[in-house]
């Protein structure tokens, strides 16, 4: 068990250390997903009073399109220079892998909400603020870093790999994000509770399901 | 050659009947409903659609199971057979059921759960076949599509329950007074008999387009391997 954890370590500290010394990854998620926002801003004209009812769905688009780049990132950068191959080889369980990949994905996707939080909470004085409003995102980031990292290790394998991505794990995910949206809609706008408390065991449910499924079909995805 | 087998043709002929004598029964034994009238009739064969694509949705998450296990071809065509008809279908019911919305609650489409989800399981099957489109090596190209395919039927019924939870106006068919409101009526028997009939003529014909995609399948992969043989043996 502990070499388990240690080899998970160890993959999750590869990715981080690699991203240090460039940064690509976070930076672009990072610019892409304040542009979304300006468009949003745009195209939705957000002022503070239409922003109430909106502000949820702006940002869980904005997180799954900059998630999504993420994704894509940390797989191709695998792929392209043999890495995946490499940790293949190594002598350890596939699923020390797959968990690793998840953990490094989630860690750069929590990055960028929390970046654009404050400066969304800035921009339109949501107070986003709120132990329970992190929790979702929180629990909202797992869902879909835990189809997306499956996705997109096959994804990789495929010729039409830079389209793909998005139009296979958009319809995939669509009930987290739903559930998503939902709970932070009930934070934002500060319903009680208790209306909206069956939203977050959904998610929890969806976190565990999709979670778990992709655990058991990771090692078909990288066999060769 | 594989020959065409003698029961398939008997199916052929059975499933053409079934479905013409479906066609009969709605047009001419089913009542006309007293509420919404003559457009009432196409619900027998928007039903029986929508029935034969989530079948083959079915079909083609087993597919993807057993192809995960079993590591034959067999199961790859089989699941690709099951998705490409139900796409077809899954379509035919949402466009039927459109042609009746547009008078029962005046509007050719709502956000409503079941809609919602129908147009889901759409683009998740159109993305499995852009899936199998991008994949050159046959063996990677079932062994994703079978992984893709049991992710859509786990997800499909988790999004038809979120979207449940958002409150719905898609009638529930066989349904109580209550459900009058929004659309749903109680069946008397000549309707009972035409709507059981259409399911079951409806399965019959999903059955047969199976068989002969299946077949399709097998004759491809063979066409292919007699084509590499030929090159092989030409060098």
């Amino acid at each position: 068990m502990k070499s388990y954890l240690g080899a998970i370590r160890a993959i999750i500290w590869k990715d981080l250390t690699a991203e240090w010394r460039t940064r690509e990854s976070l930076t672009s998620m990072l610019v892409f997903a304040l542009l979304v926002v300006l468009i949003f801003n745009f195209a939705l004209e957000l002022d503070i009073q239409a922003q109430e009812s909106l502000s949820a769905g702006v940002l869980w688009t904005t997180f799954v399109f900059a998630g999504t780049i993420g994704l894509n990132r940390s797989m191709a950068l695998e792929k392209d220079r043999g890495c995946l191959d490499g940790l293949l080889l190594a002598p350890v369980d596939r699923s020390v892998i797959y968990f690793g990949k998840v953990i490094g994905n989630l860690i750069f996707m929590l990055l960028v909400e929390i970046i654009v939080l404050p400066v969304y909470s800035f921009l339109y004085g949501v107070p986003v603020f709120q132990p329970g409003f992190f929790l979702v995102v929180l629990l909202g980031s797992i869902g879909y870093v835990a189809v997306g990292t499956l996705l997109a290790t096959m994804v990789v394998q495929v010729r039409t790999r830079d389209i793909l991505l998005p139009i296979l794990l958009f319809p995939l995910t669509l009930p987290v994000i739903i559930a998503a949206v939902k709970a932070s809609q009930g934070f934002l706008q500060m319903i009680p509770f208790d209306e909206f408390s069956s939203w977050l065991n959904i998610l929890i449910v969806y976190d565990l399901i999709f979670t778990a499924v992709a655990f058991m079909v990771f090692d078909y995805v990288v066999e060769e | 050659m594989i020959k065409k087998p003698r029961l398939l043709s008997v199916l052929d002929v059975l499933s053409g009947m079934m479905i013409l004598a479906a066609a009969g029964l709605v047009f001419f034994y089913a009542p006309v409903e007293q509420m919404m009238g003559l457009v009432q009739k196409v619900f027998y064969f928007h039903v029986a659609t929508a029935w034969v694509g989530m079948l083959g949705f079915i079909v083609a998450a087993v597919a993807g199971i057993f192809y995960l296990a079993k590591r034959t071809e067999q199961w790859d065509i089989t699941g690709f057979a099951a998705v490409e008809i139900s796409l077809i279908f899954f379509l035919t019911a949402i466009i039927l059921g459109s042609i009746w919305a547009k008078p029962a609650w005046n509007t050719w489409w709502t956000w409503e759960p079941r809609l919602t989800t129908a147009a889901i399981v759409e683009l998740i099957y159109a993305a499995y076949l852009l899936l199998r489109q991008g994949v050159d090596d046959p063996e990677r190209r079932a062994r994703f599509s079978a992984i893709y395919a049991i992710f859509g039927s786990i997800s499909i019924p988790l999004t038809f329950v979120s979207i449940r939870f958002l409150r719905t106006i898609h009638p529930v068919v066989i349904g109580t007074a209550e459900t009058a409101g929004k659309g749903g009526f109680n069946m008397d028997s000549p309707m009972k008999l035409t709507f059981f009939f259409s399911l079951a003529a409806f399965t019959v014909f999903f059955v047969d387009l199976l068989w002969h995609r299946i077949r399709l399948g097998k004759l491809q992969a063979e066409v292919e391997k007699l084509r590499i043989d030929t090159y092989s043996n030409g060098m």
